[in-house]
């Protein structure tokens, strides 16, 4: 509990115990540097760091790190549907378990991480107090909390993200034999991501499929299987060349369902990486997310860790609606402790990544790291950012973000999409209309530029949006 | 008249003719010979024989037999591609020419009401007509069972009518009614039925190559011994899709056959002026495939019977039904300002389906011409009576309108902001 903490800090750590007995995650006893200096300005990304928590990064130790993990209760729910991967920071009151379905049908019981209210320390939730409680330490407090491991259960697993979706993909293709995968290179070169390696040796040619060149057919060939009952997941080596297939994403996937009176499900899974990666150039650096959202029947769904990733690839793998699941080219290396027990997210459900007080950050897929990273700075200038990854782009969780407008009244909105016609136009758009009334000050949204993405380095920088700018953003939006 | 009376008495007890009669023709056509004869209460109800009613005891029954063979010969011999074409001679019965006939007529007589209902504003937007173009489908399902599955483009009112969907569900589709068999969401373009693996009603021209690859990839994983037939026209011929779709149905082998419907025109652009080559037949190059002349139900039912058992042991091949449609590419087509009016009467008189049909029921005495103008009657009445029903039906109600967008299934629901309100009711 945050009173066991040898410094108090300003920012209750929202964690989630009812074990009480669940070590503090959080050794504040050793003085901190000032990490924002200290890292480098590419983040290291890739190549198996533990990036997440940055400042983090002196605490390398597995045990300490594996602690820090003791986020949320877990308990297992038979028949619970909805998950939460990290502590919610709304109140118990609000929280409608009756809303929740609950598929009693379901008799297997799968571990159901879900996270109840946390209590705020009262004393340190006044906005007007905030500058008495500049802290001179450097650490955020409350980390992302993505995965969960329980005392009961200690032995969590390491592993990368892309891993991770490996490992969904597995579970569900064990689980189910109507599950296949349709893609270039999937198969025997093990995808280009290395996100399918080793299944077709294990489940034979037909069932992890290696197409020719040819995202058009072979996205509608997977939506024709569909039709008939299979359940495949569609795999685009990049998200740009499906584009290619929109003709059938649109109009097949989006709208069979509804042109055949309900005949017909789709229940398909389109993934890719996309995203501004390490100079790839112009065409594949797309951001797709913008111009699949308009299509009526799918849903979109963003993940940035592999907790969250290996949850929403199964939770997508069991809908009975297209689900189209964005991954990033620069993630696929991000490690991770995730659970061993068997965890399905909630499609339609944001994360809290940090709760805080002065301004709700909206985010999704990397440039979740980029929020992070300024929320570092933001904390040591004394701002209270509450992060959230919302996750699920179609819909919009509206509930965990009108919630957080409410308490915090500023929205900042940071994507990766272009400024127009983008995620976060779309969600400005939903916020004012919803809540208009609880904001202070007009909506901010960083976006990408609206230019191709560059090949040299320094311009493509210049195109995604940089933790200064946020920090800069959070600033005027605070004044 | 007392030998027929007792003639015809001697054939009801016969078992019913054809799986797929839609239409109930008990409707309204009770006479007291009917109720005499207790034909109502008898499960062995022949459409066919209460056709007659009106003239029941004038008429000499048409034959309804099952048992005699008729040899029947295509009008020209298949022409294949990379394979040997199967024989011109097809065995036939005299049942399965009136089935022919009756169902062809039903459609014809479908078509022409929709073409009317369009005029008067009762189907809008776009209306594809498929008269002219009946054996195609009818020898299709003649060749075929219900489990094999059926795609196809925006042309799809017979080949639902012929997968088994009723004349109410049509016309109330047609017209967005409720009835329609997607509840009035599809419309003229949308046709789907699942129970009968018939997979629509596609809109986007070659779109639906693909996917009807996708259904024999299914079949394939699921090892069933079904085929897909994947029908599309000589102007989604030139679609990059297709192509791709058929390296791919090679490539792997799947049951897929590639009915490419070739009435010559893609909308108004003749096919010598959009394609290189027009042997579509022979678009495949390493597909093997057929040359077929789509007005002759026999033709077609041999060929898909032969496409078939192809699919089944050796993957995908292509069919081209040589065929022709009377009415323009759509309602708002009048289809003479690429065609002449001689051109299109010149097919209506020399490969009209029907007459062909016809033809043969006379020369092999199967039934008078009267019965089979009764028969066309009939299949008006029908038609006009489904038409009625399908005014009755209701209009979808305002919340259909959010209803089908998504699939209640693991975590979906749409709701408020406060989750407490769900603004639609998914089914």
């Amino acid at each position: 509990s945050p009173n066991s903490l040898p410094h108090s800090t300003p920012f209750s750590i929202k964690s989630t115990n009812t074990h009480k007995n669940q070590k503090t995650f959080l050794n504040l006893s050793a003085p901190l540097p000032l990490l924002n200096k200290s890292i480098p300005k590419s983040y290291k990304l890739t190549f198996g760091f533990h990036f997440e928590f940055p400042h983090l990064l002196i605490f390398h130790n597995p045990p300490f790190f594996f602690n820090f993990k003791k986020m949320a209760s877990i308990f297992q729910g038979v028949g619970t549907a909805t998950t939460l991967s990290s502590s919610a920071s709304f109140d118990s009151n609000k929280f409608h378990p009756s809303s929740r379905r609950s598929l009693s049908e379901r008799k297997v019981s799968f571990l159901v991480v879900r996270s109840d209210a946390a209590k705020m320390n009262p004393g340190l939730n006044k906005i007007g107090g905030r500058a008495d409680q500049l802290v001179t330490n450097a650490v955020a407090t409350k980390p992302d909390t993505s995965a969960a491991s329980t005392a009961a259960s200690k032995s969590g697993h390491e592993l990368l993200l892309f891993e991770a979706l490996r490992e969904g993909l597995e579970e569900e293709m064990e689980r189910d034999s109507r599950v296949c995968i349709i893609g270039e290179d999937v198969g025997h070169y093990g995808g280009s991501y290395k996100v399918s390696k080793g299944l077709a040796p294990k489940y034979g040619d037909l069932r992890v499929l290696d197409t020719p060149i040819a995202e058009n057919a072979f996205t509608g060939m997977g939506i024709g299987a569909a039709m008939m009952g299979l359940r495949p997941i569609i795999e685009g080596m990049n998200m740009g060349f499906l584009l290619l297939a929109f003709n059938q994403i649109s109009n097949n996937c989006g709208m069979l369902h509804y042109t055949s009176g309900g005949q017909f499900k789709i229940p398909v899974v389109i993934r890719g990486p996309g995203g501004v990666g390490r100079q790839l150039g112009a065409e594949h650096s797309q951001r797709l997310e913008s111009y699949f959202q308009s299509i009526p029947g799918i849903q979109m769904v963003a993940c940035s860790t592999p907790y969250n990733a290996k949850g929403l690839m199964k939770a997508a793998i069991r809908s009975d609606n297209p689900v189209i699941l964005f991954e990033h080219v620069l993630l696929y290396n991000l490690k991770e402790t995730i659970p061993d027990e068997e965890y399905v997210l909630n499609l339609e459900e944001a994360e809290m990544v940090r709760p805080g007080e002065h301004v709700t950050i909206l985010t999704y897929s990397r440039m979740r790291y980029h929020v992070m990273q300024a929320a570092k700075t933001l904390v040591n200038k004394g701002y209270d950012p509450e992060v959230i990854d919302i996750r699920s782009l179609k819909p919009f969780d509206l509930h965990m973000i009108g919630n957080s407008v409410k308490k915090t009244h500023r929205v900042l909105i940071v994507e990766e999409c272009m400024r127009t016609g983008g995620i976060g136009a779309s969600l400005t758009a939903a916020i004012n209309e919803n809540f208009q009334d609880f904001l202070d000050a007009p909506i901010v949204c960083l976006s990408s530029q609206d230019v191709p993405t560059p090949y040299a380095g320094t311009l493509e920088e210049w195109t995604v949006v940089q933790p200064p700018q946020i920090v800069a953003a959070v600033e005027q939006l605070c004044r | 008249t007392l030998l027929s009376f007792v003639l015809s008495a001697a054939l009801l007890q016969h078992p019913p003719l054809h799986q797929t009669y839609r239409f109930d023709l008990s409707i309204g056509h009770k006479t007291a010979d009917d109720m005499a004869l207790a034909r109502r209460s008898s499960n062995l109800l022949k459409p066919l024989s209460t056709a007659s009613s009106s003239s029941f005891l004038n008429r000499r029954p048409f034959s309804t037999d099952d048992s005699t063979t008729i040899t029947v010969e295509t009008s020209v011999p298949f022409t294949g591609h990379n394979c040997e074409p199967p024989s011109r001679s097809i065995d036939t019965t005299p049942k399965e020419l009136m089935t022919f006939f009756t169902d062809m007529a039903l459609m014809r007589r479908m078509e022409i009401a929709a073409d009317s209902l369009y005029k008067s504003k009762l189907i809008r937007g776009f209306c594809h007509l498929y008269d002219g173009q009946e054996a195609v489908s009818i020898g299709m399902e003649a060749a075929i069972t219900k489990k094999d599955c059926i795609i196809t483009a925006y042309r799809d009112h017979c080949i639902f009518l012929g997968r088994g969907g009723t004349l109410l569900e049509s016309f109330s589709e047609l017209m967005g009614r409720q009835a329609g068999c997607s509840r009035g969401k599809g419309g003229s373009m949308h046709f789907y039925k699942k129970d009968a693996c018939f997979f629509g009603g596609h809109g986007i021209v070659g779109a639906q190559v693909p996917l009807g690859c996708g259904l024999a990839f299914a079949q394939k994983y699921r090892k069933e011994d079904h085929v897909t037939f994947t029908m599309y026209g000589d102007g989604a011929a030139n679609q990059g899709q297709l192509f791709e779709a058929l390296n791919m149905a090679a490539l792997w082998d799947l049951p897929a056959i590639l009915v490419c419907e070739n009435n010559h025109y893609g909308m108004g652009t003749a096919e010598w002026r959009a394609a290189k080559s027009p042997a579509y037949y022979k678009r495949g190059d390493y597909v093997p495939g057929l040359k077929v002349d789509g007005m002759d139900a026999f033709a077609v039912k041999q060929a898909c019977k032969f496409a078939k058992e192809h699919a089944l042991k050796n993957g995908p091949i292509i069919l081209e039904m040589d065929t022709y449609r009377y009415h323009g590419h759509s309602m708002s087509d009048p289809g003479s300002t690429y065609r002449t009016r001689d051109e299109i009467s010149g097919v209506r008189q020399e490969r009209d389906p029907i007459e062909r049909i016809r033809k043969l029921i006379l020369a092999h005495d199967i039934a008078t011409e009267k019965e089979l103008k009764d028969i066309e009657k009939l299949a008006r009445k029908e038609v006009d009576e489904a038409i009625a029903k399908a005014k009755e039906s209701p209009m979808p109600d305002d919340p259909e309108l959010f209803t089908n967008v998504y699939r209640k299934g693991f975590g979906v629901e749409s709701f408020g902001t406060d989750r407490k309100e769900v603004r639609a009711t998914l089914p």
